[in-house]
């Protein structure tokens, strides 16, 4: 075998696990739309969101430091403690949960029965909002992440692999976050299988995204599931913003990685748990692939950023739901 | 009292087809246009021109393509900035390739080129729908920048892959370029607003609007009473696409003068233009206006008041900006959630039967 | 529409006080993607202009005024402050994004303001015959290229024939700069040139360092901004490649693109304008007069740092043009024209960074109306994890001037003939 076709099973494995880390972010975005028919926009600003808020109580700062600063002219910043990983994220988590609270309370409980373009441009003035909130909260400075996750290649893997394809191949070369990223995602997803399997909130949770009025009346509270499904996705915005702020600090651009969702929601229809991890994977494969075998050489590099999408239109062109959507049913 | 049907007789079918039936609105309409061409020309500063009234002007030509599509024929589109930056790119292939040629006439075959690579982009929707169709035209939006940042016949081989605008005249006064006059410039856009507007406002009253209104509302029971949705849907697609490059080709040429294609017409332009749609009101040409002054108004208005007014820091100031103005698209939203259009029509319901209610 | 109307006449009412200063607009962006860049600078930029209001009474008596305006790098918004600032008086614009800068230069060109583009914009700039206006000292981009070539060629004992380099670059205006000089240089020393490009925003770019993986160049460039730096740093520590033979441009090369990576980041390297650190003697009169009096533009967290320096840096060579057009014109309270001729003018000595307390911070250099873009020398500069901080490791390094100047003619002369300017010095 050449080097070649070793580096081609080296891009498709980091391809693979791209693609855990987009199925991360699309996870939320399935969970809300599940439920309530919400396309989230808001979701990564959600994970830049809760990033921050994470960084922020590790580090001890204080909210609106630089507001209280300027309206009565102290000099705040810090509390001056460190909060260890585990506590900060249970305290963020909870912070997310009281954010889901505000926005079912005071947004969608007045927009309940809208149009989805309506509820989709609702999500957008909050991540407006957000994105200025969040910034006023924790200032606009990256701000390093670090809550322990190893980073960088794993040198046992490239050590044992590294005599496959001759001299020109150096070894598979896995980055030990994507690895982390992959085990927290499987493990989520497990959570979440099992979570709305066996549990009383869980198959009310699924009740309510198979049919609202039904779910209704049989006495489920509408609100309270659309608070927790919000909250959930909140927790896996918080998961998504950790391993993407792991690898470039925590800052503003976080926000944009919805982007990368997106093409991955296509694929895998906007209403399957499964599908977005599918998705993922494909959308993380075939990027990858193509920009190692077509993109680079021939293109000039950089299509990634197309690519997906394009994928993703064409797949659809076949088959409109997308992967493990629901079939669209049309009635006059 | 003033504002009603009463005693306005038509004796005409022509009369009794025209776009304002009611006196009141025709007469304020005749109003809004002397006071823009009459008026606001020789008031006009390089301040108002650029800040103020040029994206108002440009984006509402958008918000009115994106409308056609969107707000009539419901395919929710998020390659605005894409499509805008053809008409953009025309302008300039076509300006640097024959100079002598009338700049008015490069940005009408400008809009001509974007609709046909709109149309292009617009067959998926025969298969696709909904939020699916969403997310598919980004592919365009996407593609079509990168494409424009890659292929360094479409900035002319420069060094840098911007495209810079020379200077252009329209009957012997420039319209182009830094040494305009600031009525020149807006008095340019104004044509092509008061244009687009006319056309899509008699468009979308006219039979090919209800076949965009009927497949809006339901495509399959639009098919079953014979609209055709190939040619309903292409002919939407089309039709905004012209309209968005018209809006691309004066965004470059006129307000901007040089544009980077990655910046200027990124993802974030697809989204502000269909907040505009959305907040001035889905399916409705006085929305796009409406939506377009609110957006670009919206962010100028508070960094005045709280930089200027209130002296705030800059920094403060933009992420309460941000605040603010999520919170008001929020607001709005809640309590209207069909834009200030709808606000607009209760507004006349109201003031027709004003002073008597009941 | 009315009550717009009122707001801004009431601010420009509160904005505009009666009597004579000079006005330093700051395009500045603390918010959006590039907010961690633009803080620092703008702090730098503005603390060095309060310094010398309470230190020495403004410029030759003149108070400074800075006119904050925040176009968080949307070039849209840098239009409005642009013309929302014109018209009060002010000297010089630092657009600080190159859409911005490609914007203003024929409109600042136009209205008979100068621009400066420090090491960033449109490179032909420093063709003065062309661009009247702008000024991009002391270097620009293709300098940058060259210094950082040139750099390797010293490592190298003065050969590269059959090294390999690779060239990182943002896909966009800024990042495509460099592909052309490096094409020539590649051809001149025989080095194997390949440039991989990273899109908008590059928060991925697991495609890319696999490709330098597989690859292996002997030398990585990297023209990168925002959160393409983090990233990138990351991915090269990912894949082991050795941080000493990595090299940034300079807006790649602050403690925000290198902290984040933490210890993985020694020993990275980054081009420089200026000199980096806190010593020097001015920052003991900025804690004196600015910090310590309350007056700092920022939290005042940013001192030393390299982009605050930079800012610092612009606000100096900015204050030194305002005393020459002010020694040329003989009046105190000059114009923008007149601040155009005391750039065109501007010589700066070792005496007289000395005198401002930053001796040997940046290189001596004359500018003239042919050359606008000054020396075209630069630093090359090294993170230090453990201490947390950049050393410079080299003196100031020339640029290959053979290679350059033809595409700095062919450039401004296209730029020329676009824009039908005749090119000459009056």
């Amino acid at each position: 075998m050449t080097a070649d076709f070793y580096y081609g099973i080296e891009v498709v494995l980091n391809g693979l696990m791209a693609g855990v880390l987009y199925a991360l972010v699309a996870l939320g975005f399935v969970l809300i739309f599940k439920a309530s028919g919400i396309f989230n926009y808001a979701q990564g600003v959600m994970a830049l969101f809760s990033a921050l808020t994470l960084v922020g109580i590790m580090n001890g700062q204080i909210p609106f430091a630089h507001l209280i600063n300027s309206i009565f002219g102290t000099h705040i910043h810090h509390f001056g403690w460190h909060v260890p990983a585990v506590l900060a994220i249970l305290l963020t988590a909870g912070v997310m949960v009281l954010l889901a609270w505000c926005v079912q309370r005071f947004i969608f409980r007045h927009l309940v029965n809208q149009e989805p373009i309506i509820l989709f441009m609702a999500t957008i003035g909050l991540a407006y909002f957000m994105e200025g909130f969040g910034d006023l909260m924790w200032n606009s400075e990256i701000k390093k992440l670090d809550v322990g996750i190893p980073q960088g290649g794993s040198f046992w893997i490239e050590d044992m692999t590294s005599g496959l394809g001759g001299d020109a191949f150096y070894g598979f070369f896995i980055d030990q976050l994507d690895i982390v990223a992959a085990i927290v995602a499987i493990i989520l997803v497990i959570i979440l299988v099992a979570f709305s399997q066996y549990t009383k909130q869980g198959r009310a949770m699924r009740a309510v995204a198979d049919d609202h009025q039904a779910a209704l009346s049989v006495g489920i509270s509408l609100n309270f599931i659309w608070v927790l499904v919000w909250s959930l996705a909140g927790f896996v915005a918080l998961v998504a913003g950790i391993m993407w702020g792991a690898k470039s600090g925590v800052q503003f651009s976080l926000s944009l990685i919805a982007l990368k969702a997106l093409p991955v929601l296509m694929l895998g229809g906007f209403t399957s748990i499964p599908g977005a991890i599918v998705g993922g994977l494909i959308v993380g494969v075939g990027e990858k692939l193509f920009e190692f075998l077509i993109g680079a050489p021939f293109l000039g590099g950089a299509t990634e950023n197309w690519f997906a999408y394009m994928l993703a239109l064409v797949f659809l062109v076949f088959r409109p739901q997308g992967l493990f959507g629901e079939k669209i049913i049309e009635r006059v | 009292m003033f504002y009603r049907e009463a005693g306005d007789f038509k004796t005409s079918y022509a009369k009794d087809s025209q776009t304002f039936p009611i006196k009141f609105d025709r007469w304020r309409y005749y109003l809004v246009l002397a006071v823009a061409f009459l008026v606001i020309p020789f008031i006009i500063n390089d301040y108002w021109a650029n800040a103020v009234f040029l994206p108002f002007l440009i984006y509402a030509i958008a918000a009115i393509g994106l409308n056609i599509l969107t707000g009539y024929a419901g395919q929710v589109s998020l390659g605005t900035g894409g499509f805008m930056a053809v008409g953009a790119y025309a302008t300039y292939k076509l300006t640097t390739a024959f100079p002598d040629i009338n700049i008015a006439i490069h940005i009408f075959l400008a809009g001509g080129i974007t609709a046909a690579v709109v149309t292009l982009f617009g067959l998926p929707s025969l298969r696709i729908k909904g939020f699916y169709l969403a997310v598919a035209t980004l592919a365009a939006q996407f593609f079509l920048v990168w494409l424009f940042n890659k292929v360094s016949w479409f900035y002319n081989y420069s060094a840098s892959g911007q495209i810079n605008m020379p200077e252009r005249e329209v009957f012997g006064v420039l319209v182009t370029g830094p040494n305009t006059q600031a009525w020149a410039t807006y008095l340019f856009c104004l044509v092509f607003v008061v244009f687009a507007g006319v056309v899509a406002r008699n468009m979308t009253r006219g039979s090919l609007g209800r076949r965009w209104m009927s497949i809006r509302d339901m495509d399959i029971a639009a098919e079953i009473i014979g609209v055709n949705p190939l040619t309903a849907k292409l002919s939407a697609f089309a039709i905004s696409g012209f309209f968005v490059g018209i809006s691309g080709a004066l965004f470059f040429s006129v307000y901007l003068g040089a544009v980077e294609v990655g910046e200027a017409f990124g993802i974030n332009k697809s989204f502000l233009v269909l907040f505009m749609i959305i907040i001035g009101g889905l399916g409705s040409i006085f929305g796009s206006f409406a939506g377009a002054a609110f957006m670009v108004l919206l962010p100028v208005l508070l960094k005045n008041v709280l930089v200027g007014g209130m002296g705030w820091d800059t920094a403060l100031a933009a992420h309460l900006e941000f605040v603010i103005v999520g919170a008001l698209i929020i607001i709005f939203l809640i309590a209207e959630p069909h834009g200030l259009a709808q606000l607009w029509r209760v507004a006349k319901e109201k003031l027709r039967l004003w002073p008597f209610p009941h | 529409m009315k009550k717009l109307a009122t707001a801004t006449v009431a601010a420009i009412m509160c904005g505009a006080p009666v009597m004579a200063d000079l006005v330093f607009p700051s395009l500045s962006y603390r918010t959006g993607p590039y907010a961690a860049g633009g803080i620092p600078f703008a702090d730098g930029y503005a603390d060095y202009m309060t310094l010398l209001n309470e230190r020495d009474g403004g410029i030759g008596g003149v108070m400074t005024r800075i006119l904050e305006c925040e176009t968080g790098y949307n070039t849209e918004k840098g239009v409005e402050c642009y013309e929302a600032t014109k018209g009060e008086g002010s000297l010089v614009y630092q657009p600080l994004s190159t859409g911005i800068t490609y914007q203003l230069i024929p409109r600042a060109t136009a209205d008979g303001i100068p621009l400066h583009t420090m090491g960033y914009g449109r490179t032909s700039a420093k063709n003065g015959a062309v661009f009247s206006n702008v000024f991009n000292y002391p270097a620009n981009y293709w300098d940058g290229a060259s210094i950082a070539v040139n750099h390797l060629l010293d490592e190298n004992s003065g050969s590269l024939s059959g090294k390999k380099i690779a060239l990182v670059y943002h896909n966009s205006a800024y990042g495509k700069e460099p592909i052309r000089t490096l094409e020539g240089l590649s051809e001149k020393h025989g080095f194997d040139l390949t440039t991989i490009a990273v899109d908008h925003p590059g928060q991925e770019q697991k495609s890319q360092w696999l490709q330098i993986r597989r690859e292996r160049p002997d030398y990585v460039l990297m023209w990168g901004w925002g959160v393409m730096n983090q990233v990138a740093i990351q991915e090269a520590a990912n894949i082991r490649f050795p941080m000493e033979n990595f090299i940034g441009v300079w807006w790649s090369g602050s403690e925000n693109d290198v902290l984040p990576a933490g210890q993985a980041a020694n020993g990275y390297k980054s081009l420089n304008l200026h000199g980096t650190g806190k010593d020097y003697p001015i920052y003991a009169d900025i804690q004196k007069y600015v910090i310590d009096a309350g007056k700092a533009a920022g939290a005042g967290d940013q001192i030393g740092t390299v982009l605050y320096s930079r800012g610092m840096y612009a606000a100096m060579l900015a204050a030194e043009a305002v005393e020459k057009a002010q020694s040329i014109h003989g009046v105190m309270d000059i114009t923008p024209a007149q601040m155009r001729d005391g750039m065109e003018a501007l010589s700066i000595t070792n005496a007289i960074l000395a005198e401002n307390g930053m001796p040997g911070f940046g290189p001596e250099f004359d500018v003239s109306c042919e050359n606008h873009g000054g020396p075209g020398l630069g630093f090359v500069q090294q993170w230090d994890a453990s201490a947390k901080q950049w050393n410079l490791i080299t003196d100031l390094i020339a640029s290959d001037k053979d290679v350059i100047m033809p595409l700095v003619e062919a450039d401004s002369a296209a730029f020329a003939a676009e824009s039908g300017i005749t090119p000459g010095c009056s």
